[in-house]
């Protein structure tokens, strides 16, 4: 088996005091490895999302440890957060998120602008990564002339452009239709991952199991179960 | 650094409709502030423009007067006493007061009559037309060709008119460097023969101008005359005395600082409301570029930094437009009454500066608060 890419220990998180008080999480270990897809799946409302968030140094547990690269992320001050974001862990939200008054290489390029690369050896750089995802052509129109599938992949390529280690996925499938929802998360699987490389997908998209290594079931904030994906 | 701040550049600018609304908002903030602030400048140097036009370094009068033509007369002892202080080089007479002339054609107009030092005819105005001596021959008075002029039927050399029953003609054309506030004709004629021809109290001094040997001597000048129970005033302190008249006694200073709040207020409104749904429509975005790795002070830049933007160009646009429209109106209208001063160029910029501050801060607490967390949600 590859190196350890995530180590979760007892993750906790609840939301809101007292009688509201609802936990999310309650008390979630598992382990992502580098050179696996891991799909997270459960119910709208099962803490997926919660749980994703913890992982990736944006939401800071009640209790439990998150160990990414031999390094307890929770322990570091948020300005290391803000860097352990930037440099090992990349993006792709369900929405996208992606600038519509940037064009699109610009939007690709915005990790290697926060990691202050010159300007122009940014537009460069993204410019290779939008190769990668196909869209070349599409570089300097606003991403918002773009169709849901393409918007996804810019989404895709700005994720990859810091080169980080873990990529998150977060209902990637969510807005797309179903061939289009296939066709990305099969090009990612081909062409976005590799043995040094951790992918986290959060989903409820049956259609998109059969990519998977392993899936993980959450259920209520806890993980019911762990099988092998695929065919 | 630079390239984050060229991403909020492109932000911004690439907003267009928001951009534009903007930069309207301080435009138009700017323009107006300049507009109403040039407006009272003008008013307050024209207030002043016999204490430019005479251009004595000293002025000597009832501490009650409060502006030129508000004279309160002295008795000639004082003149006298003047003189025979330390330190005067000389000292003479003003008559300034106000007179109505009759024209050829029967229409009464009312003047503002100077009366100079039969003597020395100190503070005498630059001529255009005629000799200056020719102000000693009969019923000679010399008359200002400013914007009032044509209210005098646009006389020539020789135009006889009447004044208070006495003949009085035209010997001169002058010229001045300060137009009057009051919108009338501007006549100068001998001390002596103003205060004969024209009403006058039992004491006939206006002023008394004072030319001191040195400028070492002025305190000295302004303490013996303090004694005799009248001020000395340098020429500033004249035209500081009298803005301050009519900014603080009168309307006017106050309707000009309530126009000027206004202009601060609407400016402010308009570009404080429209930065605002442009932070906010632009919120997730923050909040994703925060998840990303984004430091807060990174996000502070890029807010502060299209807020000094759009401050900077719009404060431009604004004194551009203003100065445009007013050197428009000083082409077609000589004697409109607006002058652009440095002091009022740095208090609009400041003005400016306070609504940037403020649209900077709500569009800082705003980012700075959000969690990316929730942007992650959805
Ligand atoms: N910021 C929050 N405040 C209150 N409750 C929250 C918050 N975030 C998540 N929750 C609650 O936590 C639970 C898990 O949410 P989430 O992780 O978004 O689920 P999932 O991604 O599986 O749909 C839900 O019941 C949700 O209402
Ligand atoms: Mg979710």
């Amino acid at each position: 088996m590859a190196g350890m890419a995530v180590q979760a220990r007892e993750l906790v998180k609840s939301f809101g005091e007292g009688e509201a008080k609802t936990f999310a999480v309650r008390g979630v270990s598992f382990e992502a490895h580098f050179g696996e897809m891991l799909y997270i799946e459960g119910p709208s409302g099962s803490g997926k999302t919660t749980l994703l968030s913890m992982i990736s140094g944006i939401l800071r547990p009640d209790s439990g440890t998150v160990v990414v690269e031999d390094k307890d992320i929770w322990s570091l001050t948020s300005d290391q957060l803000a860097d352990f974001r930037l440099n090992t862990v990349g993006f792709v939200f369900q929405d996208y998120h992606l600038f519509p008054r940037l064009t699109t290489v610009e939007n690709v390029a915005i990790p290697l602008i926060l990691k202050k690369l010159e300007w122009n050896e940014s537009m460069t750089q993204a410019m290779r990564y939008l190769e990668i995802v196909g869209l070349r052509d599409r570089a300097q129109l606003p991403p918002v002339k773009l169709s849901g599938g393409e918007q996804q992949r810019v989404a895709i390529a700005r994720a990859i452009a810091s080169q980080p280690d873990i990529l998150i996925f977060d209902e990637p499938t969510a807005s797309l239709d179903g061939d289009t929802g296939r066709k990305i998360v099969d090009f990612v699987k081909k062409n976005i991952l590799n043995e040094n490389r951790c992918i986290l997908i959060v989903t409820h998209d049956s259609r998109i199991f059969e990519y998977a290594d392993r899936i993980m079931r959450m259920e209520d904030g806890e993980i019911k179960g762990v099988e092998k994906g695929g065919q | 650094m630079k390239g984050i701040l060229k991403i909020a550049y492109k932000l911004l600018v690439n907003d267009k409709g928001k951009f534009a609304a903007l930069l309207i908002g301080i435009t138009f903030a700017t323009f107006l502030m300049n507009m109403v602030t040039s407006m009272f400048a003008g008013i307050l140097l024209k207030s002043s423009s016999t204490v430019i036009n005479i251009g004595a370094k000293i002025w000597v009068m009832d501490p009650a007067v409060n502006t030129v033509q508000n004279s309160i007369p002295m008795p000639d002892y004082i003149l006298d006493a003047v003189r025979s202080i330390n330190g005067v080089r000389f000292a003479v007479p003003l008559y300034s007061g106000a007179a109505l002339v009759r024209l050829r054609n029967g229409v009464y107009q009312s003047v503002s009559i100077l009366g100079l030092d039969d003597a020395s005819l100190f503070g005498r105005p630059e001529l255009m037309q005629g000799h200056i001596e020719d102000i000693y021959s009969d019923n000679a008075f010399i008359v200002v060709k400013d914007a009032e002029f044509p209210k005098l039927g646009n006389p020539k050399i020789g135009t006889g008119f009447e004044v208070n029953d006495h003949t009085g003609v035209i010997v001169g054309i002058a010229r001045v460097t300060t137009g009057g506030l009051f919108g009338v004709p501007t006549l100068y004629t001998t001390y002596s023969r103003a205060v004969q021809y024209l009403p006058s109290t039992r004491y006939t001094i206006s002023y008394i101008l004072v030319e001191p040997k040195s400028t070492g001597d002025v305190q000295h000048i302004k303490e013996q005359v303090k004694s005799m129970g009248y001020v000395a005033l340098t020429k500033d302190e004249f035209m500081q005395k009298i803005a301050n008249f009519y900014k603080y006694q009168t309307g006017v200073g106050t309707n000009i600082l309530l126009m000027t709040a206004i202009s601060f207020i609407v400016g402010l409104s308009i570009s404080g409301q429209t930065f605002y749904t442009f932070i906010l429509e632009n919120l997730e975005k923050f909040g994703a570029l925060k998840a990303i790795g984004a430091r807060g002070y990174e996000l502070v830049y890029m807010i502060l930094f299209q807020t000094a933007f759009t401050s900077f160009i719009g404060y431009g646009l604004g004194i551009g437009l203003s100065t445009l429209l007013i050197t428009i109106a000083k082409l077609r209208l000589p004697s409109y009454a607006a002058i652009i001063t440095y002091r009022n160029l740095g208090m609009a910029f400041i003005m400016v500066l306070v609504i940037a501050g403020i649209s900077s801060y709500i569009g800082v607490r705003k980012v700075i608060r959000i969690e990316p967390f929730d942007i992650f949600r959805g």
